[in-house]
């Protein structure tokens, strides 16, 4: 069972209450944007074979989304953050690299 | 050419073959196919040697005598999603390019055996949907209508036809009572393992190289041209590459320098202890997700639906497992009392419009097969012979809508609300 800490309740969460929500820093692209950048924003996606950033929303719960840096070859989650975040915060890249390292 | 026809013709698999192997304790069988080492330059190399990607081989040397190919696998063969699916063929989808690729596919199945001189153990037992709903019974009608101007042949059945035909479904559910159902008659399954070994044979037998153990760890390009792959085995120049990896499908995108509209989910399915023969045909219920046959051994195979999340690791959320079994106990009140044997995943590789891609590449001699996510292993004879003609002609009438660059243009082939595909 994947557990993540939804940073909004502080509390840790079963996924079963949670629902995946994708590739999160996803750059929103709208109208006069070039089609190059709407396929890019809409369709491609990163689908790494190891850390991934991604959306998940504490849907059983306090209701709100937030952010996830999980591996996806080891299921191994380096931590939550604000879905408020455009690029993941220091505290997460520290984690991940530590993890590696 | 005279002495390789021979010695085909003792390697031909018959009733004459096995009567003369018994008269000498079985000594004569050769290798179904060969150890190859990688030369330094193939015409065409293929990576991935599942289904698909040995399909696509064999086509190639059968309908463009293209021999020159090798066929890489960082894995064993047929060791990812060949070998870990619930074996059901059907070609009931609502899309027009759906229904041309699927048909084809299930049509190849029929004289597969035959044509590969091995037993795929095709069996047309026909495969319903179960209709639960009242919108479902509204989609599965269209889809029939749709497939009968397609030339697949299905058709709408009431509840008691489903009773007939499967007498162990419970079709008065106290939640999902069975309203009908759409039936595809020549749908059904085959041996999974059987459908790779027999295209492996076969391409073998071509001149082709199978080689195991062999990873992908680069694609070489000149001047946006490809003109080889780095492997774990070392460097392999190549004219042509044809990509069909499944759920590595981005990363390997990745290595050629490009990005697909994938993503990689896991998805499981198990098998129950085996039991007398029960069931004859192959059940899907998409209202309450399960699907549901019998093995020649007797298990009950039963497949589930995908994990929301990106995952690489061949395993499965347990819970999925709980919800698949438990919808599936109330349609067939008998599973309740089966132990389950083994349990499995695999990771597919899922598009937006739950459609496949075979395209063509931003890479010059670079060419695509992915995205077939839950239900790839029904299209595999389908897809290879499309693929084939795409890598060898650089177009084919199967593979035109399923471009890759489909999304940009909002031409989807929309199955993931046409309810053709349970995902």
């Amino acid at each position: 069972m994947l557990i993540l800490n939804c940073p909004y309740c502080g509390r840790d969460v079963d996924e079963t209450d949670l629902h995946a929500g994708g590739e999160a820093h996803l750059k929103r692209f709208g109208p006069g944007s070039s089609d190059d950048e709407f396929e890019h924003y809409l369709f491609m996606r990163e689908n790494p074979k190891g850390v991934h950033f991604e959306r998940w929303r504490h849907v059983y719960g306090c209701g709100k989304w937030f952010l996830a840096a999980r591996n996806t070859a080891t299921l191994q989650v380096y931590g939550t953050y604000s879905a408020q975040s455009t690029e993941p915060p220091q505290h997460i890249l520290d984690a991940i690299k530590e993890a590696q390292a | 050419m005279d002495t390789s026809a021979k010695r085909s013709l003792l390697k031909r698999y018959s009733a004459f073959a096995v009567a003369r192997e018994a008269f000498r304790q079985h000594t004569g069988w050769t290798r179904a196919w060969g150890q190859a080492e990688p030369k330094s330059q193939y015409d065409v190399i293929v990576v991935g040697a599942g289904g698909h990607g040995l399909a696509t081989a064999y086509y190639l040397g059968k309908n463009f005598g293209i021999t020159n190919v090798a066929v890489l696998e960082k894995g064993w063969l047929g060791g990812g999603n060949t070998g870990r699916n619930t074996t059901i063929i059907r070609s009931n989808y609502l899309q027009d390019p759906s229904a041309a690729i699927y048909e084809k596919s299930r049509s190849l199945y029929e004289t597969m055996s035959q044509d590969l001189n091995y037993n795929v153990m095709f069996s047309p037992r026909g495969v319903m949907m179960l209709a639960q709903t009242q919108h479902e019974i509204r989609g599965y009608q269209r889809t029939a209508h749709a497939n009968s101007l397609q030339g697949v042949t299905t058709e709408w059945i009431g509840p008691d036809r489903v009773k007939e035909l499967c007498p162990i479904m419970n079709i008065d559910g106290p939640r999902y009572p069975v309203l009908g159902a759409l039936w595809q008659a020549r749908g059904g399954t085959a041996r999974h393992d059987a459908v790779a070994w027999g295209y492996a044979r076969a391409c073998a037998d071509m001149g082709m190289d199978i080689i195991q153990q062999c990873e992908v760890t680069g694609v070489q390009t000149n001047g946006g041209k490809v003109t080889g792959v780095s492997t774990t085995r070392g460097d392999i120049k190549c004219n042509k590459l044809a990509m069909v990896v499944a759920g590595h499908a981005s990363v390997l995108a990745q290595k050629a320098g490009f990005q697909l509209p994938i993503e990689s989910v896991a998805l499981q399915a198990l098998v129950s202890e085996p039991i007398k023969p029960c069931m004859d045909v192959v059940v899907m219920a998409n209202t309450v997700h399960g699907y549901l046959s019998q093995s020649d051994k007797g298990e009950m195979v039963i497949g589930g639906g995908t994990d929301g999340y990106n995952n690489y690791t061949q395993r499965g959320s347990f819970h999925h497992i709980e919800e698949t079994v438990r919808a599936l106990v109330e349609t067939f009140p008998i599973l309740g009392r089966l132990k389950m044997l083994r349990q499995w995943g695999g990771i597919v590789d899922v598009t937006g419009d739950r459609s496949p891609i075979l395209s063509a590449t931003p890479v010059e001699g670079v060419f695509v097969n992915c995205g077939w996510g839950t239900g790839g292993f029904k299209a595999i004879p389908g897809s290879g012979w499309a693929m084939a003609e795409l890598v060898a002609k650089g177009h084919s009438p199967l593979t035109e809508e399923f471009t890759m660059h489909r999304f940009r243009h909002g031409k989807f082939i929309d199955e993931s609300v046409a309810a053709g595909v349970a995902h």
